[in-house]
């Protein structure tokens, strides 16, 4: 589902900017990196607000199973479902905008780095927003100022692709990664509170 | 600092203290905006439109300096669950949200003569604009969670999670240099004439104490209507009890 949502994003900026080949082959990629952002946090609603309902959680603690770990997996999980079809589906895409072959290997692994990094950020949002009705709106304002650093270094890798940025866009999605977790099962706990 | 665990507590000294430096602060920032603006004189390559930094760089302190405090709040909640905290941090919210927003709106006016453009996505304008929108989702956040009565500790969770942001904040300045000059303020040496200096620092004191003062005046808010929530509750409870044994005692 992420992935159509990617590939509409693909195919209907050309018809808002027009059919100007050197005007998207330049601003492809960038629009790809929005678009990809936005895939990541299109599912948040159904990531862990459904698990607390159920009980899901509750079930695993008295089993023994932190909630730290079940994040763990739900963040692989949550990345399975969009991240390996968005690196596909960015191929036709880039097609669709005549991205040059070097800008379409910078962005196939910008995306690579930075997609498990706006998995994490999409984890921690569902995990804050669960208890809150009507969470997917706020979770719009939040993703703002988590997302910038990976988008900031993954797409300014596009314009520059001899600077650091692929590989300060590995670290940040890194850092997302080890961190989301523990931010998501805080909260997690914290919901069982109220 | 558990010693003010008890709010009763905290109100005897946040009552008196909030008037002293609300008075205090009035007639720091007013007195150096008053000096800053008529006495000192005109930059020479600047001109006029260096006065605009009395209020500036106030602006910008305390925007970073409200986000620290949200950050300190939210580690006080999380570790030692004070209770106090989720209400320092959602008071410290809105005035440090203005305190950017003016932050950016004022470099934004200096910035067209100076500059010649409004806006320029250079590193530390485009972290301030970031912590903006921290500050407008950490508001938001805490308002829907106690709204809905959920736990005050998800948007702690959230206040440290974007902690992350603050040294991006400061060596923002280094990593995309751009147009925005260098710190000039920075310990040890200085760029600047004392005739700047003074009414600087003393506007930046005064704007600290009045941010200081409007989070302790949203704080007893705060707490004045959980209690005001929680006395009504109390009361509808016992006028339930009362009707309960009006009932037993007709049967």
């Amino acid at each position: 589902m992420p992935v159509l949502f990617f590939v509409a994003v693909a195919v209907l900026f050309p018809f808002a900017v027009g059919p100007d080949a050197p005007l998207l082959a330049r601003t492809g990629g960038g629009v790809l990196w929005i678009a990809a952002l936005l895939a990541a946090i299109l599912p948040i609603d159904r990531l862990v607000a459904p698990d607390i309902d159920n009980g899901v959680f509750d079930q695993l603690t008295l089993r023994g199973v932190s909630e730290e770990l079940v994040l763990v997996v739900r963040l692989l999980a949550h990345w399975l479902s969009f991240g390996p079809l968005l690196l596909i589906a960015a191929l036709p895409a880039a097609a669709l905008f005549d991205l040059p072959a070097e800008t379409l290997r910078t962005l196939l692994l910008g995306l690579a780095l930075g997609t498990p990094g706006l998995a994490a950020i999409g984890l921690v949002i569902a995990a804050l927003t669960a208890t809150v009705r009507g969470g997917a709106a706020l979770g719009g304002l939040l993703l703002i100022p988590l997302a910038v650093p990976v988008l900031i270094f993954g797409a300014g890798a596009l314009a520059r692709p001899d600077s650091a940025g692929l590989a300060l866009c590995g670290a940040i999605s890194l850092a997302l990664c080890a961190v989301a977790p523990f931010a998501g099962a805080g909260a997690v706990r914290a919901a069982r509170e109220s | 600092m558990h010693g003010f665990a008890n709010p009763k507590r905290f109100l005897s000294f946040a009552r008196p203290l909030t008037p002293w430096l609300l008075a205090l602060g009035l007639a720091l920032a007013g007195g150096a905006l008053f000096w800053g603006l008529t006495r000192v004189p005109a930059e020479r390559l600047q001109g006029e439109t260096v006065r605009i930094l009395f209020l500036h760089v106030p602006a910008a302190w305390l925007g970073m300096a409200g986000w620290m405090t949200i950050a300190g709040a939210s580690l006080a909640e999380i570790v030692w669950r004070h209770p106090l905290a989720a209400i320092a941090g959602r008071a410290a919210a809105v005035p440090g949200a203005f305190f950017t927003a003016l932050c950016l709106v004022t470099g934004s006016l200096w910035g067209r003569p100076a500059w010649g453009t409004w806006w320029e996505w250079d590193g530390r304008l485009t972290s301030m604009l970031v912590l903006l929108f921290l500050y407008l989702g950490y508001i938001a956040l805490s308002q829907a969670t106690a709204r809905e009565g959920a736990s005050s500790r998800i948007p702690a969770i959230f206040g440290l999670f974007g902690v992350i942001n603050v040294p991006v904040i400061h060596f923002s300045v280094t990593w995309w240099y751009s147009i925005h000059q260098p710190p000039s303020f920075s310990l040890g040496k200085s760029a600047m004439a004392t005739a700047f200096q003074v009414p600087l620092l003393a506007s930046t004191m005064g704007f600290t104490c009045l941010f200081a003062a409007v989070v302790l005046m949203r704080m007893r808010a705060l707490l004045a209507e959980t209690q005001a929530e929680a006395r009504l509750r109390r009361r509808a409870r016992e006028a339930d009890g009362d009707a309960g044994q009006l009932r037993e005692a007709g049967a």
